[in-house]
């Protein structure tokens, strides 16, 4: 089962929870199981077409999943994901 | 006189009391302070301005640190608007003007943010500072952790430049070097502030940390007699800075201490190494998307910037553009600005003077205009950049002797 990590801005949602472990083989289903077991959960994540919202950045394991097939990445049962807010910095 | 009010979401614009968080919970959004303009306009002069501090807290009415709160300082800001006319002739500008924050007290423009990011951070509580940076922020927190007498985590690439490592560990830091690159450094940082109970200038504080930019603004405008020039080269990373520089021309005109009824054009520069702000731009859309930052200028080296699509959207609405120049436009350009201007200046300012370079020489100017140019760091945080591949400076080495000499000048 792939790991998620929520972040604080989520955990209202989660009630608290900052990992959950999911059966989803990507991450559109990771999404879809998240909005399943914490409802309004994708409407935070993807925007009104689906896509990931500007703001939010899933990592797979290292990679930032835009660079790796976006929400068709595949998720295998040892895979990690993190989910992010966008930093600014210097 | 109470001027900050709150904090918003710049996109859903759902309203927060003032804390420290950086995200909107609603959309992952930014959080912008809040003021009470009808106040500070009440409270704010040029007068009063003229009479304040010979630093950036002259203008401390437009920043979130209400009066009475101590300040960190070192005496940031308030750095000279150099008219560049030697610079100016060989780019057929006649009105180029400087903003050399080099004069900073750590040698770079973040000496602005961080002075009100510690400030607000130790008002509020916080006995440590974090923060994650390709080298300036470093430099800044380090300094002024120490000068507050708090305890600092300070978190930088592994391989950045030697000069900017030995700069911040003088100051007594916690220095983490991460294997990984910026943009690498800062995910960490963003699950670390979950955990801590710390201030990270560019995370959980940054919509305070952030304001401080502004001050470059308010600085300019008030050394060219209140005037608004009619472009600014603003470098770009994350796009923190240019985002608040917007703000701060609005601020100016709105509250009538500019003359003028619009912004100047804001343009954008970026390396072509990590460049996905003009890669958008370029693509005519503001959906920026995140690229592997490959630069000598790592001190605006992320690829995944976090206010890209709003450099976007401002530099359009303004007038402006956003360009980007190669390795060797940043090195050819900060040889160009020392040579003309006797300012050395990082590869930042590299690219910053490279992008100002190029746009003069496509014509984008009659030549009349005033344009403005932010230089944002000194030349010796990455001398290396403009040293001969041998590692030594283009020099005669001689005999102690007058022939000797005669030998190689001919004067």
């Amino acid at each position: 089962m792939a790991l998620v990590r929520i972040p604080g801005p989520l955990r209202t949602l989660s009630q608290g929870d900052s990992t959950v472990e999911l059966k989803a083989s990507d991450l559109r289903q990771a999404i879809e199981e998240l909005d399943s077991r914490y409802p309004g959960f994708k409407d935070r994540l993807l925007d009104p077409s689906g896509n990931l919202r500007q703001f939010v950045n899933v990592y797979l394991n290292d990679e930032d999943v835009r660079f790796s097939g976006g929400l068709d990445a595949k998720l295998d049962p040892k895979d990690e994901v993190s989910i992010i807010p966008a930093v600014a910095g210097g | 006189m109470t001027r900050v009010i709150g904090m918003r979401c710049r996109e859903c614009a759902t309203d927060y009391a003032v804390q420290p968080t950086h995200v909107c919970e609603m959309c992952f959004g930014p959080l912008d302070v809040v003021y009470d303009y009808d106040a500070i306009k009440s409270a704010i002069s040029r007068e009063k301005i003229a009479a304040g501090p010979p630093s950036m807290w002259r203008y401390r009415d437009l920043l979130p640190l209400e009066d009475g709160v101590p300040i960190v300082t070192l005496g940031e800001g308030f750095t000279p608007l150099v008219h560049a006319e030697r610079l100016g002739a060989e780019l057929g500008l006649s009105r180029l003007y400087l903003k050399n924050d080099t004069m900073n007290p750590t040698n770079s423009f973040k000496d602005r943010v961080v002075s009100v990011a510690i400030s607000w951070a130790r008002a509020h509580g916080f006995e440590t500072i974090g923060c994650a940076s390709t080298g300036n922020l470093a430099n800044a927190v380090a300094a002024y952790s120490a000068r507050a007498g708090l305890e600092s985590f300070v978190f930088i690439p592994a391989d950045l430049e030697p000069a900017k490592i030995s700069s911040t560990s003088v100051f007594g830091p916690n220095l983490i070097a991460v294997r990984g690159n910026y943009d690498q450094v800062n995910r960490l940082c963003s699950q670390l502030v979950e955990s801590y109970p710390w201030a990270f200038c560019n995370i959980n504080v940054r919509p305070f940390y952030a304001e401080g930019s502004k001050t470059l603004d308010f600085e300019t405008a008030e050394q060219l007699g209140w005037q608004v020039p009619d472009e600014v080269i603003i470098p770009i990373a994350s796009g923190c800075q240019f985002v608040k520089h917007h703000r701060a021309w609005g601020e100016l005109l709105d509250l009538g201490l500019a003359e003028g009824d619009h912004r100047p054009a804001l343009t954008g520069a970026q390396a072509l190494g990590c460049a996905p702000v003009y890669n958008a731009w370029r693509e005519g859309t503001d959906q920026v998307m995140p690229v592997k930052p490959d630069t000598i200028a790592k001190s605006i080296a992320i690829g995944n910037p976090s206010d890209g699509t709003y450099v976007i959207r401002m530099a359009r609405e303004t007038g402006g553009v956003v360009e980007a120049v190669s390795e060797q436009e940043i090195v050819d350009s900060i040889k160009l600005l020392a040579r003309t201007e006797g300012i050395f200046t990082e590869t930042a300012g590299g690219v910053t003077i490279g992008v100002l370079a190029k746009l003069a020489r496509a014509g984008r100017w009659k030549g009349d205009e005033t344009i403005v140019a932010y230089v944002t760091g000194h030349g010796l945080k990455t001398a290396d950049a403009v040293a001969e591949p041998d590692g030594t400076a283009h020099r005669f080495e001689i005999d102690p002797t007058l022939k000797s000499f005669r030998e190689v000048v001919e004067v």
